[in-house]
C-alpha cells in the first residue's frame, strides 16, 4: 500500500471509525494461502456454502453461487460443509 | 457565609458528585470506599439526584457500564478501592484510550496478600501509567473541591480523559471534617451540562474500539501524550476559575515554608498534613523546613515542583507503595527525574512509609525532618531508600 498514512493530529480521537461500513475498504482476500474453486457442474446451489462462510465472501447468483475472492480469507469451511464436495482448495499461486 | 458540613472524605465526594448533576453511577461496593456509593445510591433512591445507578457484579463491569455510558454522552461516576481498582486495570486503560472523562473516587487502600483493608498507595501506583489524570487530596475539603474541579479538566475537548481522587484510606475516607460546600446553583453554573465530542448514537453511527494495528497504534497514544501534556493548562485554568467562586486556591502543588527552607518533604495525601504541623514546629525553633505535597500525580508538576524547591539543598520523599526492585519508588523516581530534566543537583533520599496503613507519626516526621536537615548540613546521604519503623 503506497497511501500517505494520517499524522496523530489529523486522525479521529481515540481511534474512532466515524464512516459506518468502512471494513469494507479492507480487503483481506490477500490473506489467503488456499483458494475455494467451485466445480459448478456438480454444485446443487444447495447454499450450505453461504450460509456457514464467516466473511460472507460466498456470493449469491441465479442459478449458482460464486465466490468473492476480494475478502475471501481461503479458510476451507464452504469446502468442508459441502455435501456434494464440488469445493477444492487450490493452493494460491498454483 | 459559606455552607459549612461535617463530612467524611468519602461522604464530602458523594456530595461532590451529587452537586455536579452526574447522569450515570456504576459501582461495587469495596472497604473503605463503599460509603462513597452508598450514599450515591441514596441521594438517587430519595430523588435528591436524577442518576441511573447500575448495580454490577464486579469492578471490572463497574467501569466496563461507565464506559458505555461515557461514549453514550453522559456524565460518569464511579468508585473504588484496593482489589477493586487492580480489577479495574484493564477498563483503566480503555477508559482513556477512548478518550472517555470519567471521573473515579479512590480510597487508597493496600493490595493483598497478605489481605489488608487500611490505607496506602499501591492501589493508584500500580496502575499509574494507565493514562488517567490522578489526583490526591490532604483531607475531605481538598477531596469535594477537586472532585467538582475534576469533571470540568476531564470533560474540557483539549483533555478528554479520565480522573481519578485519591483519599487515603480510613484517615480521609472515614474521617469526618469540616467541608466548605458551594450551593447547588453555584456547581452547576461553574459545570454546565457535559457537551460530548463524539457520541455512539445510532442515528450517526461509528465505531469504537476497532483493531488498530502497528500502522495507526502509536499515533493514538500519541494523542494520549498530548492530552496529558495540554491537561496542564486545563488544571491551571480550572483552578483559578474554582478560586473565584469558593475562594480557595489550588495548583499542581502546595508549597509550605518553602521561601527560605533548606531540607524538604514531599509526600501525597493526608502525610502532608501531619508533616506541616511538624514543620511549623520545627520552623518556631529557627529550623528551616517546608513541605511540598503534589495535589495532581499526573500529569507530573514538573515545573511547578522545580520552582517551589527554590534553593532548598536537601530533600525526603515519602512514598506510601512500594515499586519492588526498583531503584526508588515512584513519587522518589518522578522527583529525581524531574531534578534531573532541569538540570538541578541537590540530594534526594527516599522513605518507604505507612504501608498496609501503618501510622506515620509527628515523631517519625521530625526525625525525617531532622535527617534532612543533617543531608543538607553535609551533603551526604546515609541511606537512599530508608524503610520507616519497619522491624528488624
Amino acid at each position: 500500500m503506497s497511501e500517505k498514512k494520517l499524522g496523530w493530529r489529523s486522525l479521529p480521537i481515540g481511534g474512532y471509525l466515524l464512516e459506518p461500513g468502512s471494513a469494507m475498504k479492507y480487503k483481506t482476500g490477500d490473506w489467503r494461502a488456499f483458494r475455494p474453486v467451485i466445480d459448478q457442474k456438480r454444485c446443487v446451489n444447495c447454499l450450505l456454502c453461504w450460509i456457514y462462510c464467516p466473511d460472507s465472501a460466498i456470493v449469491r447468483l441465479e442459478k449458482h453461487v460464486d465466490v468473492n475472492y476480494d475478502y475471501c480469507k481461503g479458510c476451507g469451511i464452504c469446502a468442508n460443509e459441502c455435501p456434494v464436495k464440488c469445493i477444492t482448495m487450490v493452493e494460491e499461486g498454483r | 457565609m459559606a455552607k459549612v458540613m461535617g463530612l467524611t472524605g468519602n461522604e464530602a465526594i458523594a456530595y461532590a458528585v451529587k452537586q455536579c448533576n452526574v447522569d450515570v453511577v456504576a459501582a461495587y461496593p469495596i472497604t473503605p470506599q463503599t460509603i462513597m456509593v452508598e450514599v450515591l445510591s441514596e441521594y438517587i433512591y430519595n430523588g435528591e439526584m436524577d442518576a441511573e445507578f447500575i448495580c454490577v457484579e464486579s469492578e471490572h463491569s463497574a467501569l466496563s457500564a461507565c464506559i458505555g455510558a461515557s461514549l453514550a454522552g453522559a456524565r460518569v461516576f464511579t468508585a473504588t478501592a484496593s482489589q477493586g481498582l487492580a480489577l479495574m486495570h484493564e477498563m483503566l486503560y480503555i477508559a482513556s484510550g477512548l478518550r472517555c472523562p470519567i471521573v473515579m473516587g479512590i480510597a487508597n487502600r493496600a493490595l493483598s496478600a497478605p489481605l489488608n483493608i487500611h490505607g496506602d498507595h499501591s492501589d493508584m501506583m500500580g496502575s499509574r501509567d494507565c493514562c488517567w489524570i490522578q489526583i490526591y487530596a490532604e483531607n475531605p475539603q481538598e477531596a469535594y473541591d477537586w472532585t467538582i474541579q475534576a469533571f470540568k479538566i476531564a470533560e474540557d475537548h483539549r483533555v478528554l480523559l479520565p480522573v481519578s481522587v485519591n483519599i487515603d484510606g480510613f484517615i480521609l475516607s472515614h474521617s469526618m471534617e469540616r467541608v466548605e460546600v458551594l450551593e447547588d446553583e453555584d456547581v452547576s453554573r461553574f459545570l454546565p451540562p457535559r457537551k460530548p465530542l463524539i457520541t455512539i448514537d445510532p442515528t450517526k453511527p461509528v465505531t469504537v474500539g476497532a483493531l488498530c494495528l502497528p500502522d495507526y497504534y502509536f499515533e493514538m497514544k500519541f494523542q494520549q501524550i498530548q492530552a496529558m501534556k495540554e491537561s496542564c493548562n486545563v488544571i491551571f485554568e480550572v483552578n483559578s476559575e474554582y478560586e473565584s467562586i469558593s475562594g480557595r486556591k489550588y495548583g499542581f502543588l502546595e508549597s509550605y515554608a518553602m521561601d527560605d527552607a533548606e531540607a524538604a518533604i514531599i509526600c501525597l495525601g493526608s502525610t502532608a498534613g501531619t508533616a506541616k504541623a511538624v514543620g511549623r514546629e520545627l520552623r518556631s525553633k529557627g529550623k528551616k523546613v517546608g513541605v511540598i505535597k503534589p495535589w495532581i500525580y499526573r500529569p507530573f508538576p514538573e515545573e511547578e515542583l522545580i520552582r517551589a524547591l527554590g534553593d532548598v539543598k536537601a530533600v525526603a520523599v515519602l512514598d506510601r507503595a512500594c515499586s519492588f526492585g526498583a531503584p526508588f519508588n515512584a513519587l522518589c523516581s518522578d522527583v529525581i527525574a524531574t531534578l534531573y530534566r532541569h538540570g538541578k543537583d541537590l540530594r534526594v533520599f527516599n522513605c518507604l512509609y505507612g504501608l498496609g496503613g501503618r501510622d506515620i507519626t509527628p515523631a517519625d516526621l521530625k526525625a525525617i525532618f531532622e535527617e534532612t536537615l543533617e543531608v543538607a548540613k553535609t551533603g551526604k546521604i546515609k541511606e537512599y531508600v530508608k524503610y520507616i519503623g519497619v522491624r528488624e
